[in-house]
C-alpha cells in the first residue's frame, strides 16, 4: 500500500498551489494516509474480468454537437462574479512560471 | 574528440479554425472584445458539462489522414491536472492514454537528404485562455503586457518572475476552449535544418486539409521542441530538455542551434546535460532554464468522466477522407496530367493552398455549368473552359488584382462564381478578352463596395470560415455586361441588318471594293463596327460582309 510522506504532502500543496501551516504535516500525512488505506479496500475486489470503464453510462454512440455559434454571456456577466476585474478581464495574483 | 549527434523530436499545437469552441457553442472568432466570447463551460463553472464538436473531430481526421496516421476506433479524454489562472477548470481536457491517432509520418527533405520522420500521435485537446501579466505602478499593465503565453503545457517563465509576488496578472477566456491538435513527431530529426523542413512541410499539409490558418506569428500554429545529444554511433538518447516559446520557423531554428551548442560545451566540459525545460529568449539569442515544471505524473491524468469515448468507424473516415481538399502531391500530380496545366503553372497554384481552393472551386462550378448544357449565361456552349484557361486568369489577372490590393484568395471580393461566369461570356463569343479583362475589374470594384457597404451595416456577421463561401456580393460579370449593355451582338441576323443597312449608305466604298480596291473592306467592317457601337462580334462582321459584298457583285 503506498504511504504518504510529508515531502510528498508538501509537493502536492506546491502543485496545487495551496497555503498551508507547515506545522499541520504530520497531521495532514496521518488523515491522507487514512483516506488512502480506506480507498485501498477496493483493490481487494477480483476485477481481473472487468473491462476498465471511464463513464458510468455504457454509451456505445458519440454524443456531439454542431459547430453553430451560440451567444453566450456578456462581458458584464462573465465578470459579475470576480473577485477583481480591470480592462474587461479578471485580475488575479500575478503567476508566472511553473511551481 | 568525440562527435556528438543531436536528436530532435518536434510537439506542434495547431489551433483549429472551427466556428464554435470544442467544447461549448461560444464563438472563436479572433479579436473580440475581452471576455465577451464566453459562457459558463468555458469559464469553468461548477455543474456544466462538456459537449464534443463534431467539427473538431472531422478536422482532426483530416489532420491523421493527411499525416497517414491510423485512427483509433475508440479514443478517449482526460485530464491533466495543474494550476494556472488561464485554465479555470484546474485541468486541461486533452489526450493520454488512449489518443485518436498513432503510427504516422511525413517525408522531407533537407540538407540534400530525404528522411521519413515518424509521427507518433496526435491529441484533440483545449486550448487555454490568454493571459496579459502586469505590475502595479505607473504605466499599469497595459505597457508591460507580456506575449502570451505558448501553449497550456508551458507556464511561461519570464526570467526571474517570482510567483504571485508584486504585479497581477490579467485574463481574457474568448481564447480558453478553442480546439487544438497536438502532433507529436518521433525523435527522427537530425538537424535544425530538418526541424524547419518538417515544419514548413507539416505546415503546407496543414493549410491544404483547411483546418487551421497556421499562423506562427499568431500563435495558430506552436512549436516545442525536444532535443538531446550523443556521441555519434551510440544507441541510447542522451539527456532530453525540452525548448519552449519558440516564435517563427528562423527562432526554432535559432533555439535548436543555440542548445545544441550549449549541450555540446557541457559535455565537453565533462558535465551532465541536466533534463529540464529551457525557454528560446529571441532577443538575446539565447535558452534559458525555466524552473522546472511539473513531472509527468504530476499532472495525475486521468479518464475524462464528463465526455464518453470518442467513436471513428471507417464510414466515417472514408467520409472525412472523400470531403478533405487534394493533398499537395497529388493535386500538382492531377493539375499537370488531367487537368492540361503546365509545370509551372501547377507550381504557382500549388504553392498557395487558398489559390488552389480557389481554383478547384472554379473547375468544379464549370464542369457543373457544362453538365447541365451550359447554363443560363453560358449561350448553350458549355465545356469549353479548361482548367488551363482558368488557371491563366487565376494565376494572371485575379493574381494581380489580389497583389496589389494584399487579399489572400481567400477573401476576393469576387468568388468563382465569378470568374467562371465571366469566362463563359468570352467563350460564348459575347465579349472580348480585353472586354473581360475590364470586365473583371469592374466586377472587383462593385464587390469590394458591396462588401463596404455589408460591413458598415452589419457588424461582425460570422467570419467567412468555410473559406469563403457566404462571398461576395458583386453581381456576375454577365449581369454588369447586359445592365451596360455591353455584350458583344453575335447573333447573325441582328448583325446583318446593320450590314445591309451600312453597305446600302455606302456605295462608294462598295464600288471601289469591287473595282478591286481591298482596303475598302476594312472601312465597310469599320463602318459597322461603328454602327454597332463596337458591340458587333468582330469575326461575325468580317464574314458577313464579305458574303454581302458577294452577293452584290
Amino acid at each position: 500500500m503506498p504511504a504518504v510522506s510529508a515531502a510528498q504532502v508538501r509537493h502536492v500543496a506546491a502543485l496545487a498551489r495551496l497555503s498551508w501551516d507547515e506545522r499541520s504535516a504530520p497531521k495532514l500525512v496521518g488523515e491522507l494516509n487514512e483516506i488512502l488505506a480506506y480507498i485501498s479496500k477496493l483493490s481487494e475486489l477480483d476485477t481481473a474480468d472487468v473491462p476498465p470503464t471511464s463513464h458510468a453510462l455504457d454509451l456505445r454512440d458519440n454524443v456531439l454537437r454542431e459547430d453553430e455559434p451560440r451567444k453566450g454571456l456578456a462581458q458584464a456577466e462573465a465578470l459579475a462574479d470576480a473577485p477583481d476585474s480591470e480592462a474587461g478581464m479578471f485580475r488575479v495574483p500575478r503567476v508566472v512560471g511553473g511551481q | 574528440m568525440t562527435a556528438y549527434e543531436p536528436v530532435i523530436g518536434l510537439e506542434v499545437h495547431v489551433e483549429l479554425k472551427t466556428a464554435t469552441k470544442i467544447f461549448c457553442s461560444c464563438s472563436t472568432d479572433f479579436g473580440a472584445p475581452p471576455n465577451t466570447q464566453v459562457c459558463p463551460i468555458c469559464l469553468g463553472m461548477p455543474g456544466v458539462l462538456p459537449v464534443l464538436n463534431r467539427r473538431v473531430v472531422e478536422y482532426a481526421l483530416r489532420a491523421a489522414l493527411a499525416l497517414g496516421c491510423e485512427v483509433e476506433p475508440a479514443s478517449q479524454f482526460a485530464r491533466k491536472n495543474y494550476f494556472y489562472p488561464d485554465l479555470p477548470k484546474g485541468y486541461q481536457i486533452t489526450q493520454y492514454e488512449r489518443s485518436y491517432a498513432y503510427r504516422g509520418h511525413l517525408d522531407i527533405e533537407a540538407d540534400g537528404t530525404s528522411r521519413r520522420v515518424g509521427i507518433t500521435r496526435i491529441n484533440i485537446e483545449e486550448e487555454a485562455a490568454k493571459s496579459f501579466h502586469g505590475t502595479r505602478g505607473p504605466g499599469g499593465a497595459g505597457e508591460s503586457y507580456a506575449p502570451p503565453r505558448p501553449s497550456p503545457d508551458s507556464p511561461e517563465s519570464a526570467a526571474g518572475g517570482g510567483d504571485e509576488g508584486e504585479g497581477y496578472s490579467l485574463v481574457d477566456f474568448n481564447r480558453g476552449g478553442v480546439p487544438l491538435i497536438e502532433i507529436v513527431s518521433e525523435p527522427d530529426l537530425r538537424s535544425p535544418e530538418e526541424a524547419r523542413a518538417y515544419l514548413i512541410k507539416l505546415r503546407n499539409l496543414l493549410l491544404y486539409t483547411g483546418i487551421s490558418d497556421c499562423k506562427m506569428q499568431e500563435g495558430s500554429l506552436r512549436c516545442d521542441a525536444n532535443v538531446s545529444l550523443r556521441p555519434v554511433g551510440q544507441e541510447q538518447l542522451g539527456n532530453l530538455v525540452e525548448l519552449k516559446n519558440m516564435n517563427s520557423f528562423r527562432s526554432v531554428v535559432r533555439g535548436l542551434e543555440y542548445e545544441i551548442k550549449r549541450q555540446t560545451a557541457v559535455l565537453e566540459g565533462g558535465g551532465r546535460v541536466a533534463r529540464e525545460t529551457r525557454g528560446w529568449d529571441e532577443g538575446r539569442g539565447a535558452t534559458f532554464s525555466m524552473r522546472s515544471k511539473e513531472q509527468s505524473d504530476d499532472y495525475r491524468y486521468f479518464p475524462e468522466p464528463d465526455l464518453v469515448l470518442l467513436r471513428v468507424d471507417q464510414a466515417w473516415l472514408d467520409r472525412v477522407g472523400a470531403e478533405m481538399p487534394a493533398l499537395p502531391e497529388a493535386r500538382l500530380r492531377r493539375m499537370t496530367q488531367e487537368q492540361g496545366l503546365s509545370e509551372y503553372m501547377a507550381g504557382v497554384i500549388g504553392a498557395d493552398p487558398l489559390m488552389a481552393a480557389f481554383f478547384d472551386e472554379c473547375v468544379k462550378l464549370q464542369g457543373a455549368g457544362a453538365g447541365a448544357g451550359g447554363g443560363e449565361g453560358a449561350a448553350g456552349v458549355g465545356g469549353a473552359i479548361t482548367p488551363a484557361a482558368l488557371a491563366n486568369w487565376i494565376t494572371g489577372d485575379l493574381a494581380r488584382l489580389a497583389n496589389a490590393e494584399g487579399v489572400e484568395f481567400d477573401a476576393l471580393p469576387v468568388g468563382p462564381e465569378h470568374l467562371v461566369d465571366l469566362l463563359r461570356l468570352v467563350d460564348a463569343g459575347r465579349i472580348s478578352g480585353k472586354m473581360a479583362k475590364n470586365l473583371l475589374e469592374e466586377c472587383w470594384r462593385a464587390g469590394q463596395a458591396g462588401e463596404a457597404g455589408q460591413a458598415g451595416q452589419a457588424g461582425q456577421v460570422g467570419k467567412a470560415e468555410q473559406s469563403g463561401k457566404d462571398r461576395p456580393v458583386a453581381p456576375l460579370p454577365s449581369a454588369i455586361a447586359r445592365g451596360k449593355g455591353l455584350e458583344q451582338v453575335s447573333d447573325e441576323g441582328e448583325v446583318a441588318r446593320i450590314v445591309a443597312s451600312v453597305l446600302s449608305g455606302n456605295g462608294e466604298a462598295v464600288a471601289s471594293y469591287h473595282a478591286g480596291k481591298d482596303k475598302a473592306l476594312g472601312f465597310l467592317v469599320g463602318q459597322v463596327m461603328k454602327a454597332s457601337r463596337g458591340r458587333a462580334n468582330p469575326a461575325l462582321v468580317n464574314r458577313l460582309v464579305r458574303e454581302a459584298l458577294g452577293a452584290r457583285s
